[in-house]
């Protein structure tokens, strides 16, 4: 047991997507706090220049696409045993509701929800997570607890993430494995700079947000911190809102 | 392609404007239906029918059908 509840020392954790925005920030906030890290992403650079500003050693990095299922099983059989898992890697675009083709959903359903749940299975599977262990899935607000406009196929893909990792939770609390989720707002990363919006569309949103600000990553990595850490390790199945007020209203 | 038949996809977003008010120098920012919602249906519709990604800034800095049309004809032929 680390020193303090909210150490991630010692601690083994994959995160996907970590090429950059929430990713990224996540996997270098961790190491702050003492984490040994796998990271994946699908691009080598840019998966490489996080790898680069990570702190501490023993760090790893792998290249993977998790749209296909047999690099997923490469993947978690290449790994080492962890304490914690988590599920990042998330795609995004705005689509008005009879422009939505199957191509679309397909897509955005692969890498948001059907990949997390084969992730989780073969991590399950192949006894890859510790007993006791902590699964933390990068959702939304949209779908799970608010919609915005064009949105429809985002939030399907984040409902259905929330509801597999309530689901998870309890049939993994045996196993020791805590599985929750971080539901953030509009956070400022390289994924919501969404080219559909302009400047003034994302100011006008920017006024629905109580603090008055748009989230950082670092809003994001800070929640995922607390459900890695001991400090959490009597919550599971719980989403985790951050999202400066969005929702309160 | 051409700008009525660029006019009538475009006029079919529309459920209560009159078709007889979108011509190629009307002001669609201006209409009372015009909204952000429907900005991103334009967005899609010229994806779907034309094969051309516009953003948000090409649909800021158009303020006609025209304006609209003229991008998207400039992005066919590019």
């Amino acid at each position: 047991m680390p020193e303090h509840p909210f150490s991630l020392d010692d601690k083994t954790i994959l995160v996907t997507g970590a090429s950059s925005g929430i990713g990224r920030a996540i996997a270098i906030e961790c190491s702050k706090l003492g984490a040994k890290l796998i990271i994946t992403g699908r691009d080598k650079k840019r998966l490489s220049d996080t790898f680069g500003t990570l702190q501490g050693n023993g760090h790893d990095e792998v290249t993977a696409d998790l749209s296909s299922a047999a690099e997923i099983t490469a993947l978690i059989k290449s790994i080492p045993i962890l304490d914690g898992f988590v599920c990042n890697a998330g795609v995004n675009k705005l689509l008005p509701i009879q422009f939505i083709t199957e191509k679309d959903v397909g897509e955005t359903l692969q890498i948001n929800s059907v990949a997390p749940i084969l992730i989780t299975k073969d991590l399950v599977k192949r006894k890859k997570l510790k007993n006791p262990s902590s699964i933390v899935f990068i959702s939304s607000i949209a779908g799970v607890f608010s919609a915005s406009p064009a949105n429809s196929i985002y939030s399907a893909s984040k409902g259905a993430l929330n509801g597999f990792m309530k689901n998870a939770a309890l049939d993994l609390a045996k196993k020791g494995i805590r599985c929750n989720s971080v539901n953030p707002g509009f956070i400022k990363t390289d994924l919501s700079d969404i080219k559909e919006l302009n400047e003034d569309q994302l100011q006008k949103h920017l006024t629905k947000y109580p603090l008055k600000r748009f989230g950082m990553p670092e809003d994001v990595a800070y929640a995922v911190i607390y459900l890695l850490s001991d400090a959490s390790s009597w919550v599971t199945g719980a989403p985790f809102r951050i999202d400066g007020g969005y929702t309160i209203q | 392609m051409d700008i009525q038949n660029f006019i009538d996809m475009f006029s079919s977003l529309f459920e209560v404007t009159p078709k007889n008010e979108l011509r190629a120098g009307t002001e669609y920012k201006s209409l009372e239906e015009w909204d952000s919602m429907m900005a991103l249906e334009t967005i899609a519709m010229i994806d779907e029918e034309y094969n051309v990604g516009l953003d948000g800034d090409d649909i800021r800095g158009a303020d006609t059908i025209s304006d609209i049309f003229e991008i998207v004809k400039t992005r066919m032929n590019a």
